[in-house]
């Protein structure tokens, strides 16, 4: 596995590397559009994590392709950035739900709580 | 043995954010989300990236969706949504023709480049080393090619917690806003101490 991982050869079960593109593209694709459809702001955060994945897989992709560690050292840092969203994310929610129970995204447009 | 792995994870991967996008209650959104990130974990360990996929457990699934369920319970918020009704007329179609488009755009790219998409020059000093262990490797990188990146991360996760922080914490007491003070007829404002001794000069002129 590890000669396959650093060569984009085929091998003999006729798996192609660029799968995992596609594979990205789809979660990319479906967690925008739950951005746009859904109106929970958690579920919203929800899909904005989808989406960081759907990058996270392409970038270790595209490291393995070109041999190069990097992509993976970049997904490192998109991890901490993703954390660090989340916990912001999570406060301005739990700030605004604490004075309107049932706010949707519609509701706190005007981020005034 | 690597094609198999793909397809099964990418079926979990693929049912799971289909889960996150449909399910009416945010609870069942949330478990979703740990089945895709455990599929992603596993297709990382497929590429031979082992500290990602352990990573991604445990501060995905370990820490960010826990950090989700608490907050859903928490605040009470795990009642279905109604996704019956469409607020904004159109806004189903308009996003899921939006998110065709753009899926569209990404798979001509893929699918036209095949395994030659990543175009570039491949890397001569960070090359994926097969002597030495992933960890290793990437701990060199960070350390040494990415050493500042990462220590702006600390001032970054640093700046997070202190506005989570503030912005969870419940004020001690709601105090109201002052009301604004008058304007004269020109939009100046007026400071009511200021008035009363103006039109006491203007009596003793």
């Amino acid at each position: 596995m590890i000669l396959a991982a650093t060569s984009t050869a085929v091998n003999d079960s006729g798996f192609q590397p660029y799968w995992y593109l596609i594979l990205g593209a789809l979660l990319f694709s479906i967690g925008a559009v739950g951005l746009l459809v859904r109106r929970n702001p958690l579920v919203m955060l929800m899909c904005v994590e989808l989406m960081l994945n759907a990058v996270n897989l392409t970038f270790v992709t595209f490291g393995t392709m070109l041999n190069d560690i990097g992509g993976q050292v970049i997904v490192f840092f998109v991890l901490v950035v993703a954390a660090a969203e989340v916990v912001v994310g999570l406060g301005i929610i739990v700030a605004v739900m604490r004075r309107r129970p049932d706010a949707t995204a519609d509701d706190i447009s005007a981020l005034r709580g | 043995m690597e094609a198999a792995v793909f397809i099964v994870c990418a079926v979990i991967v693929l049912a799971g954010a289909f889960g996150v996008v449909l399910s009416r209650n945010p609870v069942h959104s949330a478990l979703s989300l740990v089945a895709t990130l455990f599929g992603i974990a596993v297709l990382f360990l497929n590429q031979d990236a082992q500290l990602l996929a352990v990573v991604q457990v445990i501060v995905y699934t370990g820490a960010i969706v826990v950090l989700i369920l608490f907050v859903l319970m928490l605040l009470g918020v795990d009642r279905d949504d109604d996704l019956d009704e469409d607020p904004i007329v159109g806004q189903r179609v308009l996003a899921i023709l939006a998110g065709l488009a753009l899926l569209g755009g990404l798979l001509a790219v893929f699918i036209a480049g095949k395994n030659e998409v990543a175009t570039g020059q491949h890397s001569a000093t960070a090359a994926i080393r097969t002597d030495l262990s992933n960890i290793a490797q990437l701990g060199r990188q960070i350390f040494t090619t990415w050493i500042f990146a990462f220590e702006i991360t600390a001032g970054l996760l640093t700046v997070a917690v202190i506005g989570a922080v503030v912005m969870a914490r419940r004020p001690d007491s709601y105090e109201p806003l002052p009301e604004p003070a008058d304007m004269d007829d020109d939009g100046r404002y007026v400071d009511p101490a200021d008035e009363n001794e103006s039109g006491s000069a203007e009596v003793g002129a």
